[in-house]
Formats: C-alpha cells, sequence, structure tokens
C-alpha cells in the first residue's frame, strides 16, 4: 500500500477583509464578498515566502510521520511564486529540515496545480520502489495585481505530504489527470503580475479541466459520488468548487470540510492540497476522499484517497487546520498590506 | 559579497546547530573552537530545540536600511531549553505582547534580501508561544 505517512499545513498569521480591498478601488464590498463567497485572505507577512511556509509545513508533516528526515529521496514544491527565478526553493528546505544531502529536489510549476504534481510525482517514486519516502508540497504567497479581480482572492499558505508505504493514513487508490493547451491565465517572464483572459477563466478553463479530470477518475475506479465522504475541488474563490461539485453529484456536506476559501482566500499550488490537509485532520477509517486541483494553462489532477485505521494515531500530532485558520489573527489594512507584498515603489 | 559567510553560518541558522562541551557541558551557539568555561577542544555536536524563552528585548525605532520598512520591530536574546543564547527578531505579534519570561518557539524566516537581485538569507525568528 502506498499512500500519505504524514501531512501539514502553514498559513501566515496576517489577513486582509475583502471588503478593504473592495473599497479601496470604488467597488460595492458586499457584492463583492456575496459574489466570490470569500470574507478575507492570509497574507503573508514581509519575512515570510514560499520557502519559510513549506519549511513549517513540512515540520509538521514530519511531526505526523514520526520518520527520519534522512530517509526521504525526493522532495519536489510546486508553486507560481518560487522567491528565485533561478536558484530552487527545495534546497533551502532540505538543509533547513536536515534531509540528504542524498536526495533528489525539484521545483515545480503549473499556476495553481504545481502542489498535486509535485505530490503524485512523489507517490509515483514510492510507488516504483525508487525510495521509501518521497515528499510533495503545494505552497504559494501569490499575488493579483492592484485592482485586479484577482487580488480579493491570492493569498499565502501550503501543505506538506510525506508519501511511503509503511504506516500509510490514506492510500492512493486511483489518479487521473486531463491537460490541455488553454490561455486562460498566463505571466510571461519579467513580468511582476499574472494577466487572465477574464470570464475565459470559468467554463473553458476550470470547469471544462475540472469536471472531464472528476469524470475521468471516477469512469477508472468505477466509483460513484454517492462512494466518496468528502471532495475537495480547485478553490479560485468560494463558488466555484461548490458549482464543480454540484455537477459531479456531492453534497455540501461532502464539500464542507476542505471548503476552507472563505477564510484563507486562494494560495494557488496549496490550494486543494490544504483542503485535503483540513479534511484528513477529522477523516475517520474507511474513508474514501476525491481531491481534484486545477491549475491555469490547463489541468487537473485527480485522486482518490482511502483513509486508513493509522489516521486517528497523526491527527493530534500537529497543529489542525481549522486551528490555524480560525485562530491568532492580525488584520492589516489595504496600505499595510501592499508593503507586505512590496508593492509599494520605494526610492533606491 | 556575503554568499560565503552566509554559507558557512547555515548549520546554525537553518537547523539551531549547537556544540556541547564534552568535559563541562557548556553550550556553544554557534561553535566555538576552545570551551570558554574550561578551556578544552572536545564538542560534541547538538541540535537545540526550536523553543525558548525572552531574557530581554528592545524595540527598534530606527534600523538599517535592509530593515527600514520593518520599524518599530523586536530584537530579543532567547535562551533555548539547553540554555544557548542567541539574538532573534520577535515577529507575528503586536509589540505590546512582548515581555521577559515569554515563551517562545524559534520559525524559519527571510533574514533579510539583499536589495532587489541578490541572495535571499534565511534564519530563526521567535514567535510567542500560544
Ligand atoms: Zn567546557
Amino acid at each position: 500500500m502506498v499512500g500519505i505517512v504524514g501531512y501539514g499545513s502553514y498559513i501566515p498569521v496576517y489577513r486582509i477583509k475583502v471588503e478593504d480591498i473592495a473599497s479601496q478601488w470604488g467597488m460595492d464590498p458586499q457584492a463583492v464578498k456575496k459574489g466570490l463567497l470569500v470574507n478575507e485572505k492570509t497574507v503573508p507577512a514581509m519575512d515570510e515566502d514560499t520557502i519559510t511556509i513549506s519549511v513549517q509545513a513540512t515540520k509538521y508533516a514530519l511531526q505526523r510521520a514520526q520518520i527520519d528526515p534522512q530517509e526521504i529521496g525526493a522532495v519536489y514544491i510546486g508553486s507560481e511564486s518560487h522567491p528565485y527565478a533561478v536558484k530552487p526553493s527545495g534546497t533551502v528546505l532540505i538543509d533547513a529540515i536536515g534531509i540528504g544531502p542524498d536526495v533528489h529536489v525539484a521545483d515545480f510549476e503549473f499556476a495553481c496545480k504545481a502542489g498535486t504534481e509535485a505530490m503524485f510525482v512523489a507517490y509515483s517514486h514510492v510507488k516504483a520502489g525508487n525510495m521509501k519516502y518521497a515528499l510533495g508540497i503545494g505552497a504559494d504567497t501569490s499575488q493579483g495585481a492592484p485592482g485586479d479581480a484577482l487580488e480579493y482572492t491570492a493569498s499565502a499558505g501550503g501543505s506538506a505530504f510525506i508519501m511511503g508505504s509503511e504506516k500509510v493514513i490514506a492510500e492512493f487508490e486511483y489518479t487521473y489527470s486531463f491537460t490541455s493547451d488553454t490561455g486562460d491565465f498566463w505571466r510571461r517572464e519579467g513580468m511582476k503580475y499574472p494577466k487572465h483572459g477574464g470570464r475565459f477563466t470559468g467554463e473553458p478553463a476550470y470547469f471544462h479541466h475540472v469536471i472531464s479530470s472528476g469524470k475521468g477518475i471516477l469512469e477508472k475506479s468505477g466509483l460513484k459520488a454517492s462512494d466518496f465522504a468528502y471532495a475537495i475541488f480547485h478553490m479560485p474563490n468560494g463558488k466555484f468548487p461548490q458549482k464543480a461539485g454540484k455537477i459531479l453529484g456531492f453534497g455540501k456536506e461532502q464539500l464542507e470540510p476542505g471548503w476552507v476559501v472563505p477564510w484563507m482566500g486562494n494560495t494557488y499550488s496549496g490550494s486543494s492540497p490544504t483542503g485535503l490537509s483540513a479534511t484528513l485532520d477529522i477523516a475517520k477509517p474507511g474513508d474514501r476522499i476525491l481531491l481534484v486541483s486545477f491549475g491555469s494553462g490547463a489541468g487537473s489532477d485527480s485522486f482518490v484517497f482511502k483513509v486508513t485505521d493509522e489516521i486517528t494515531s497523526v491527527q493530534d500530532r500537529a497543529p489542525k487546520f481549522r486551528e490555524m485558520l480560525d485562530g491568532h489573527k492580525i488584520y492589516l489594512n489595504y496600505g499595510e498590506y501592499l508593503k507586505h507584498y512590496d508593492k509599494i515603489h520605494m526610492n533606491e | 559579497m556575503i554568499v560565503p559567510k552566509y554559507t558557512r553560518e547555515i548549520p546554525q541558522r537553518f537547523r539551531l546547530e549547537a556544540e556541547k562541551c564534552t568535559k563541562c557541558g557548556y553550550i556553544a551557539f554557534p561553535p566555538r573552537l576552545i570551551c570558554p568555561e574550561c578551556g578544552q577542544k572536545s564538542f560534541q555536536m547538538i541540535q537545540l530545540q526550536p523553543e525558548g524563552k525572552i531574557l530581554t528585548y528592545t524595540i527598534i525605532h530606527v534600523a538599517a536600511d535592509a530593515f527600514s520598512t520593518q520599524t518599530p520591530f523586536a530584537v530579543a536574546i532567547i535562551e533555548t531549553k539547553e540554555g544557548a543564547r542567541m539574538t532573534a527578531q520577535v515577529v507575528d505579534c503586536t509589540l505590546e505582547k512582548i515581555e521577559t519570561g515569554k515563551d517562545v518557539k524559534l520559525m524559519l524566516r527571510c533574514i533579510q534580501r539583499e536589495g532587489k537581485a541578490g541572495i535571499l538569507q534565511y534564519g530563526y525568528k521567535a514567535i510567542l508561544s500560544r
């Protein structure tokens, strides 16, 4: 049996309310909140980035897995906000955690689905017998351009998953990916902010890939929506995952535990992986969980997990996601938020 | 160029590696060649637990250029459970919450960015235990 042996999430303590961003740009705060089903989002501290978020999430995953980090043979971080354009995020992480130097390290990118890519490749290594353990992480300090629709949701956080074949807490039962060339969202080299296709990001991009990938894995596995205790769909806003779930036959109670976007925002590569982490926090032995990610450009990875008896012994070994989300928070005003994201043009 | 110095300090800044005198038990952080307590030269590497308490602290209002956007911020002397002492910024809280004697946890954060194009330097900072 190959699957997750340890998981952990981390989000910064800083938040900004969607209404404070809306007021800044002369938009109706209540209309924006209602349209997106998002109340507030996480904001990185000035000293936090994809690397520091990944390190903390990995520390929590190790607390749960209780393995020797030296036995981890591969480390993959998926993000669209790696702090360096050239120099891997993963090298800082392995030296901070004490993994390697006999380890394979790579950074992944694929808009919001880089995290599930990292998880898929980590899982595949263990399944192939290449190594005992492999680490897959999805983390981001994503940002939208000031005044852009993405600014209301782009947030910071991430989740780490250690894959192995002993003391598995959630077995990978099936995987399926659906990918096509779709120009819904992109950022050219050297540009600070991404561009997107407005309404084109909905039906031809998110829904086409998420629904096709979700249908694909249900067909491949012979399972139907009612066979699952929980499902997580990528969360660019509150509405999209609920609509996608409904189309595939999932009810609100199946989506609820992993639907973390109203208070977190969209952590891009960390979005659906963090929904999974929040779901694992409350899952019971025997539960089936469906995860469907989405990355613009565009593609969608789907995983079917089956939770094992081991889950109950690891859940309390590290902070649970909802405790972090509802715990200590510091609210920023719009000016402070700009400073945190280094968006203010300073004198040299 | 700060890269060679930064790279040399990775075991301490990333993993809190210290050395314990094999004769008198003195903990050297960062490591030293000669024990300041007993004068001998044999040490054993230990990894400090990432937790401790605030011995004393100060609030910086006027900072060096690299830190000027962060003012006002707190810098504390932290003593770990093993008795090692270090200087670290205390973050993720309002300044009035910081008090001598409070428990802290140490986390990896970006310590300094060398301008827009230089190396990013990571290391430990303290957050109040909750
Ligand atoms: Zn000594």
